[in-house]
Formats: structure tokens, sequence, C-alpha cells
């Protein structure tokens, strides 16, 4: 990965506090054209609040985010959302939404209010629809879907969103390890810059760099070889971690043991 | 599929529902208690609208223009307007429960519009109007600030409180009702402000109707501006801000409209209840969810509706006209109770 000298989205010292506590504390953060960067961390370490300060979804307490230079306080919600996507933790709806309807959604920053629909849209419903290979399924009610199939809904829905950068909230989660390769291997072959809290840390590994967070405070930021050392997920996670070389492949293992 | 496939086929639905306003306005002044014939009252319509000119029977002129038609339009309003409040709350606010009564913004409206009357800051529609749109900002405030310190959000649990909230919200401001009643009126503005309350379309003439009709027709502007952004908030306002919807804006004008709709038919004809519930629900089996289809066929299905219910509570009970809140309460209760039952899951 050559790393341009400008970065896409740049965060300056971001802090954010909620109820007297600071969830994310001075975080600087670079992130580049191109790049998949892994965001680790333990439940609470602040990973969806990171995410959403990155996004512009809450306003920094201190410091601020750029993107492409210019402060998210400065930019429209609209020219944000065409700017970056975001596919967050958990969004449910009660709604009798088809999955085609949801992905649709996608497409809201990019119509006029009163523009019509376009064959464009279509078009980029139905890419972002075979992307994750909901294709098939796509005019199932999203109450019939099962969790993985909703998950892969919202991928497609903020692939439809056409973003240059986007931020996803432990994307592999409810999904079987087919679909968790699929939308991986999808995250990286897509032409953009992608943001992603993981728990898996086999994925953070096929990540270009890895961000691990602890208490909102950024303890490590580098290549994934240079981040998930034993130290580090000892002091992250508690337990007792190693890479080992995989014999017939490129990315190492992770052999763990619960720390005794 | 089954939804897709209804949603697919609306688009002819859609152009007949204008016509069965048509209808429902001109069955709404032929019958009454005195029937007069359809022939008669397209005759007036004509005559009214310069087409023709022969004399009429001034009766009948009187009745069906002056007396029927002026009510069947504001009822027509009315309904349009409460239907697309109930919309708009049920979108933003994620609660299939939603609407303007069950809200209490029904009840703040009615407080705003009596404290006008009474404080003699005059008894004029406009002043009436804004004294309940006062009344309704007041009142949807009270809930949503009552709903947020019990810690309703997403879910079950949050849709409960929030209705909760609604009934708390209600029930304090018709007893505040009461008190300005009780503690400022005299007898005589007593006894029309409790007919009035009763949700009541008697009293209703054209003056009326030149009020409700561009209130109702602006709402209805607004929603159609908004059909994108209502659909953003499918899975919460945090994603509708992610597609690009701006939160702040967004929610104040169309709670302001859905609050301006309610406030202005409330201090027309009273509080109305459950129309912006039961319609939207029978629409979205019709045309499906998204607000593109969603928002047009509520407005008019809420038109029709309404000047049914009209028709209904002036024949039910030969030599008596029911309030029509009564109507729309009892076939809008029994839908309630399904949604309940249905939200269960
Ligand atoms: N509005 C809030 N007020 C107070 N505390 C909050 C608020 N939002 C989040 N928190 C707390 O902030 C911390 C960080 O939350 P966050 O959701 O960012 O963690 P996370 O790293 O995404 O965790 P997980 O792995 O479980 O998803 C948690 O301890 C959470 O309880
Ligand atoms: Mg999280």
């Amino acid at each position: 990965m050559s790393e341009p000298a400008a970065p896409l989205l740049s965060a300056r010292n971001v802090s954010f506090s909620a109820s007297g506590q600071t969830l994310v504390d001075g975080v600087d953060l670079d992130v580049f054209a191109g790049e998949t960067l892994g965001v680790i961390g333990p439940n609470g370490a602040g990973k969806s609040t990171l995410l959403r300060l990155l996004a512009g979804l809450l306003p920094p307490g201190i410091g601020e985010v750029r993107f492409e230079d210019a402060p998210l306080s400065r930019l429209s919600r609209r020219q944000i959302a065409r700017c970056m996507a975001l596919v967050a933790q958990q969004a449910e709806t009660d709604e009798r939404l088809t999955a085609r309807d949801a992905v649709e959604l996608g497409r809201t920053p990019w119509l006029g209010r009163l523009g019509s629909w376009r064959a464009e849209d279509t078009a980029a419903v139905d890419r972002a629809l075979k992307a994750v290979e909901m294709g098939a399924l796509a005019d199932r009610p999203w109450a019939s879907l099962s969790g993985g199939e909703r998950q892969r809904v919202h991928i497609a829905r903020a692939h439809a969103q056409q973003p240059q950068l986007m931020l996803l909230d432990e994307p592999t989660n409810h999904l079987d390890i087919h679909h968790q390769l699929a939308i991986v291997a999808l995250i990286k072959a897509l032409p953009i810059t992608a943001v992603v809290a993981l728990h898996d840390l086999s994925h953070a590994l096929r990540c270009d760099r890895v961000l691990a967070l602890l208490e909102g405070r950024v303890v490590a930021l580098g290549t994934p070889l240079e981040v998930l050392t034993p130290a580090l997920l000892r002091t992250l996670f508690g337990v007792e971690a190693r890479l080992v070389d995989d014999p017939e492949g490129d990315t190492p293992l992770i052999a763990f043991n619960r720390r005794g | 599929m089954r939804a897709t496939h209804l949603g697919a086929g609306s688009a002819r639905w859609v152009w007949l529902m204008p016509l069965c306003l048509i209808a429902a306005l001109l069955i709404g002044a032929s019958v009454g208690e005195t029937r007069i014939p359809l022939a008669t009252v397209l005759e007036v319509l004509a005559s009214k609208l310069g087409v023709i000119d022969h004399p009429l029977s001034t009766l009948d002129e009187a009745i069906v223009w002056h007396y029927r038609l002026a009510r069947a339009v504001v009822a027509a309003c009315c309904g349009a307007g409460l239907a697309v409040s109930g919309v708009i709350l049920q979108a933003l606010l994620r609660n299939s429960l939603a609407d303007p009564y069950l809200l209490g913004i029904s009840a703040g409206a009615s407080t705003g519009a009596v404290t006008v009357t009474v404080a003699g800051l005059g008894a004029g529609m406009i002043s009436m109007s804004m004294g309940a749109f006062a009344g309704a900002l007041a009142a949807f405030s009270f809930v949503a600030l009552l709903a947020h310190l019990a810690g309703g959000g997403q879910g079950v649990r949050g849709a409960g409180i929030l209705i909760l909230a609604g009934i708390a919200g209600a029930q304090l401001f018709n007893a505040l009702t009461a008190f300005i009643i009780a503690h400022s009126a005299n007898a005589e503005q007593a006894r029309g402000i409790m007919f009035w309350l009763l949700g009541n379309l008697s009293a209703v003439r054209w003056p009326d109707a030149w009020l409700a009709m561009p209130v109702a027709g602006a709402s209805l502007a607004v929603a159609l501006s908004q059909v994108r952004s209502l659909d953003a908030f499918a899975f919460g306002a945090e994603s509708a801000a992610s597609l690009g919807v701006n939160l702040r804006a967004t929610k104040g004008l169309l709670i302001g409209t859905a609050a301006l709709a309610t406030a202005v038919m409330v201090a027309i004809t009273g509080a109305i209840g459950f129309v912006g519930l039961v319609v939207p629900h029978a629409c979205r089996l019709l045309v499906g969810v998204r607000h593109r289809r969603l928002v047009p066929a509520t407005t008019l299905c809420g038109a029709v509706f309404m000047v049914l219910c009209d028709v209904v509570s002036r024949v039910v009970i030969p030599g008596q006209v029911l309030p029509i809140g009564v109507i729309t309460a009892l076939v809008g209760a029994p839908a309630f109770a399904y949604l309940m039952v249905r939200g269960r899951r």
C-alpha cells in the first residue's frame, strides 16, 4: 500500500464525553485513500463511538474531523452522506420494507428532494445487491430475513450510497464463515477506503493497517503484524495469544490461551 | 413478496382515490336528515360554479351549498390533515401507534384554543388556531420530554412508554382545559366550548373551509417534499442522518407541520381521534410503506374516511347527529387493539 501524502479523512485530537465519562480521548488518525483500516479493542473501548465521530454523527467535544481537508462541521449532512456511508452495529426496523427497499435508501443523498428515481439509481441498487449476493432475496420482507442477510443488506445499502469512505461497525457479526470472508474480500476489493471495527482478529490481520483502542485512547496504530503482538493482545483483551505462520498461506494464524 | 406485489400494482389505486373523494363529497352533500337527490346537488354545484344559471330552490341551495358541502369539505380537510400528521409522527417516532390524538397533541391544541377564546383574545378561527398551535407544540414537547426522561427508546418498551407519556399529556391538558373553562368561562361560553370539545362539525361553514383547505394543502405539500427523508427514518434517526438527512431541520419542519395541521383542525372541529392511526395503516396495506405513495394515499383516504364518518354520524340514529369523534373512535379503537396485538410478536 503506497500512501499518498494527503489523507482522505483525518481526526485531530478528537475527544468525546457523555455523562461525565470520556468515551473517546484525544484520537489522532489519518485514513488514506484506498486503505482498509481495522479498529480493534475490547467491548466498550469506544470503537462505535469513534466511528460515529468520524461519520460526523456525533460532534466531538474537543478536536476536529476533516474529510479531504474540509472540517465535517462545515459540510452539510447531504455532502457528508455522499462521501461516507456508515453501517451501524444494530439497525432494525418494524416497517414492512423489502430488502430492495432498504438498499434503495442508500440512494437518498443522491436524489433531489422531488427529483425522480433514475435508471442509474436502479443500476446502483442492483450492483449493490449483487455484490453481497442478495439479488435473489431482493423482494423478501425485512422481517423474514435472517440476521446475516440483514447485515448483508445494510452493507449493500452503504454500497449503493457510492461513498468514498465506508465506516463499518462489526460488519461480519451474524455472518457465516463464507459470508464473513466474502464481505471482507468485498470491502478490500471495492475501490473505496474503509474503516472497520472488528472483533475477529483474523480479519484484522487482513486489513492494511490496524488501530487498537483501549478506554477511548489509541494504544497502537500500524500494520497488522506491528500491532497484533502478544504484549498488546494481553493489554487489550487479557488473553495470551501469539501469531503462528500458516504453512499453506501468507496470512499468519492466531493461537489463543486464556490467561490462567 | 405480497407487499411488493401490492405496492407495484398501486399506481392504479392512486388514480382512483381522487374520484373516491369527489364521490364522497357528493354523498356528503346529498345524504342527511332530508335526502336531496344527487341531480339537485349537481345543479346547485353547477350554478354556484357559474356553469348554468336558472333559478334554484333557495332552501336546497342553502342546505347543499352553505351547510352540507362546506361541512363535507371541512371534514375532508380535517381527515387529510390528521392522517398526514399520523404518517409523519409514525415515521419520525418509529412508533406505529403514534397519532396526534393518542400523543396528547389534540388535547394540547384544545387547551390552547380554549385559552384564547376564554381570555377574549378573539373568538375568530385564526386566533383560536394560533392558540391551538401553541398548545399543540407545548403538548408535544411535554410528551416527548416525558418519554425521554422515562428512558423510552426504540423497541416495544419504548413504544409503550411513548404512548403512556401521551396518555399523561392528554390527561394533563384535558384537566387544564376543564380548569380554564370552570375558572374563566361564562355559562354561555362553557356550553359552546363543551359542545365543540367533543368533536363536532355542526357549526362548520365556508369560512372554516377557507382556513382548512390551505392548511391541509400545505401539510400535504410539506410531507410530499420530505418523502425521502420520511423513508430514511426507517432504520432510526442516526441512520437517517448518515443518509444525508439534516435531523434538526427535518424534524422541526415535519413536527411543526403535524402540530399545525392538528391544531387548525382541532380549532375548527374539536379533537377527533384515531383518524391519524387508522388511515395510514390501512393505506400501508394498499400501497406499501414507501412514503412517495403512502403520503398521497393517506391524504386522500383520510379525507374520504372523514367525510364518510360524518355522513354516518348524521344518519345512524334518525333525528340525531352523533359527534363525529364517536364514529371515528368506533372504527379506530378496534384498529388500535389490532395493532397492539400484532405488535406483540
Ligand atoms: N450516550 C452515552 N452515555 C454514556 N455512556 C455511553 C454512551 N454511549 C456509549 N457509552 C459508553 O461508552 C463506552 C464505549 O461505547 P462504544 O459503543 O463506543 O464501545 P465499543 O467499543 O463499540 O464496544 P462493543 O465492542 O461492545 O461494540 C461504553 O462503555 C458505553 O457504555
Ligand atoms: Mg460497538
